[in-house]
């Protein structure tokens, strides 16, 4: 990291490319991804009377899964929260694009 | 249980004769001792009460220290979650815990927070929680969309109606400064129709707290993002007599960019074909086989060539808010913004979805999809409930990947024939089907009206099944 004439303020050099990676996670429009377990997927299917097919998908590379490990199938629990509702759960399965 | 028979459980507990058969007396069983509140007891025992109490595990109603009254209800707590017609003050965190219990699961975690906020350090009790709460349940049931609702028409509407109120054609400038960014319906069809690229890019930049009120620092991004060509910092010109281009640097604008001389050097000699080499200040560009012709289209080139910045910012806009300063762009390239140092980078955004999708994800997409769209009502003067967006957001991104809302996406998916007929291309949809062979299954709204059958939603969705004996 460059030093810059004033302090605190990092310039770095060169182009700009291949710079560290962001954290998606962290962004304030990304709410909390959350992997489920098998137990927890059969609760919520049974609680709804559905099927996984029946639920919304969300792609295997999305990068707010990335790091998860998801394969194709698993359950991604979304904590969002709105001004309307609170915090509510939203249910994603995994699918390959 | 006969009298004498309560008598002698009481007893057997530890509880004075006299005070049993009292208890008795007034039709007391055992299981009813148990249960009563305190000052029911005291009612029948008087001064005695106390004892009997401390035998039940009744909560003993005294003044009493505060810290020490805690400790008992902590103890109690977890020993057992019975309920206690004792009223005390109980804290925030106490009352949700209880709610949370007496709702069931069937009530919102903000609903239940409101009950806690409104109940907290009143005088209450287990009763007056529950009872709160069902009613609460009760009313929470009655504001809840009905089963078999059509909430996708009526979202329509109340997006629809209000967009007819909307200016056909605006070009704003929206709050900040300078920049174009289209607003009202075109803006409205764009975000709905999920355009791969918005008419007028916008990304908003917010800096890091340590740098947020340094004003040289916000430059200095700014001017790492901003494109900068070579015309922008440097006179170019031919000399006709040795037939070469000169690069004349402007010495004060490259040192307000932060460039210099050598850096523009070595982007100049990544030009193909050329040569190009330092002459004091100036820069000497030479070709192999020179050519008017050929000098004036490498000028061309040279003008153009970027020496500084992110591809697609056309221009930074340093603004002081309240926060500090936030850089606007025309232009957008948020993957590559997203990687300076320096922004913040949980709340930097842009206005376009598709690059929010690729670099947030499905649910930072539906974010921004929401965002948008609210924000373009609501500039408008325009207020539609969020939840009709929402809807709509969440229809635009179940799939995974952003959908657009017309025959492009959602409707034009549709599994139904005749529902993708009544909308848009009738005929075009009639003559496929007729070409494949289709096979309409009439579960939907629209095919329904067409052939004549009762829909299947609201008084409709509701079947009678009889049956027999």
């Amino acid at each position: 990291m460059e030093e810059t004439r004033w302090p605190g303020v990092r310039i770095p050099p060169g182009p700009l490319k291949g710079r560290k990676k962001m954290e998606v996670r962290k962004h304030v429009l990304v709410p909390p991804h959350e992997l489920m377990s098998e137990a927890e997927v059969d609760e919520l299917l049974a609680r709804y009377g559905i099927t996984k097919k029946e639920l919304p998908r969300i792609n295997m590379n999305d990068p707010a899964i990335k790091d998860l490990g998801a394969k194709s199938g698993d359950v991604i629990k979304i904590k969002r929260t709105s001004p309307i509702s609170g915090i509510s759960y939203y249910y994603r399965v995994v699918i390959e694009e | 249980m006969g009298k004498r028979d309560t008598i002698n459980a009481l007893v057997k507990r530890g509880v004075s004769e006299e005070d049993a058969s009292r208890l008795a007396d007034k039709g007391y069983t055992l299981d009813k001792v148990k249960r009563a509140g305190y000052e029911e007891l005291e009612a029948v025992l008087g001064g005695n009460t106390k004892a009997v109490a401390e035998i039940f595990g009744i909560q003993i109603k005294e003044k009493e220290p505060r810290g020490e009254r805690k400790k008992e209800k902590k103890e109690k707590a977890t020993k057992k979650p019975e309920l206690t017609s004792e009223k005390e003050h109980l804290g925030e965190q106490d009352v949700r815990n209880k709610a949370e219990v007496f709702a069931e699961g069937k009530l919102p975690p903000k609903v239940i927070d409101k009950i806690a906020k409104a109940l907290a350090d009143k005088n209450v009790n287990d009763r007056i929680i529950e009872k709160v709460v069902k009613e609460t349940l009760k009313e929470y049931e009655r504001a809840r969309v009905d089963a078999g609702e059509a909430v996708g028409i009526i979202a329509a509407q109340s997006i629809g109606e209000p967009g007819t109120q909307m200016t056909m054609r605006t070009f704003h400038y929206a709050g900040v400064a300078e920049i174009n960014v289209t607003l009202g319906l075109p803006r409205l069809i764009e975000i709905f129709d999920a355009r791969r690229k918005p008419a007028t890019p916008m990304t908003t930049i917010y800096l890091e707290e340590d740098i947020r009120h340094n004003a040289e620092a916000a430059k200095s991004i700014a001017s790492q993002i901003e494109v900068t060509t070579l015309i922008d910092i440097a006179d170019l010109g031919i000399d006709v007599i040795n037939m070469h281009v000169n690069i004349i640097p402007k010495l004060r604008r490259m040192k307000d960019r932060g460039i210099d001389v050598e850096t523009i050097l070595i982007r100049v000699k990544k030009i193909k074909g050329i040569e190009a080499k330092m002459e004091g200040d100036t820069i000497v560009v030479s070709l192999a086989q020179p050519s008017y012709l050929k000098l004036q289209s490498l000028i061309d080139t040279l003008r153009d060539l970027k020496i500084k910045g992110i591809d697609g910012i056309n221009r930074v806009i340093v603004r002081s808010e309240n926060e500090g300063f936030v850089l606007y762009t025309e232009g957008s390239n948020f993957k590559e913004i997203m990687q300076i140092d320096g922004i913040d980078k949980t709340r930097t955004v842009t206005n376009d979805i598709e690059e929010m999708y690729e670099v947030l994800g499905i649910e930072g997409a539906r974010n921004t999809i929401i965002n948008e769209a609210y924000s373009t009502l609501r500039e408008q003067g325009l207020v539609v409930d969020m939840r009709h967006i929402m809807l709509v957001a969440d229809l635009m991104t179940c799939d995974g990947d952003i959908r657009a809302v017309g025959r492009h996406g959602i409707a034009g998916e549709k599994p139904s024939v005749l529902a993708r007929a009544a909308f848009e291309l009738t005929v075009d949809h009639l003559l496929e089907a007729g070409i494949k062979g289709s096979v309409d299954e009439l579960k939907g709204v629209s095919e329904n009206i067409v052939v004549g059958k009762p829909i299947n939603l609201g008084t409709g969705g509701v079947k009678l099944i009889f049956k027999g004996k």
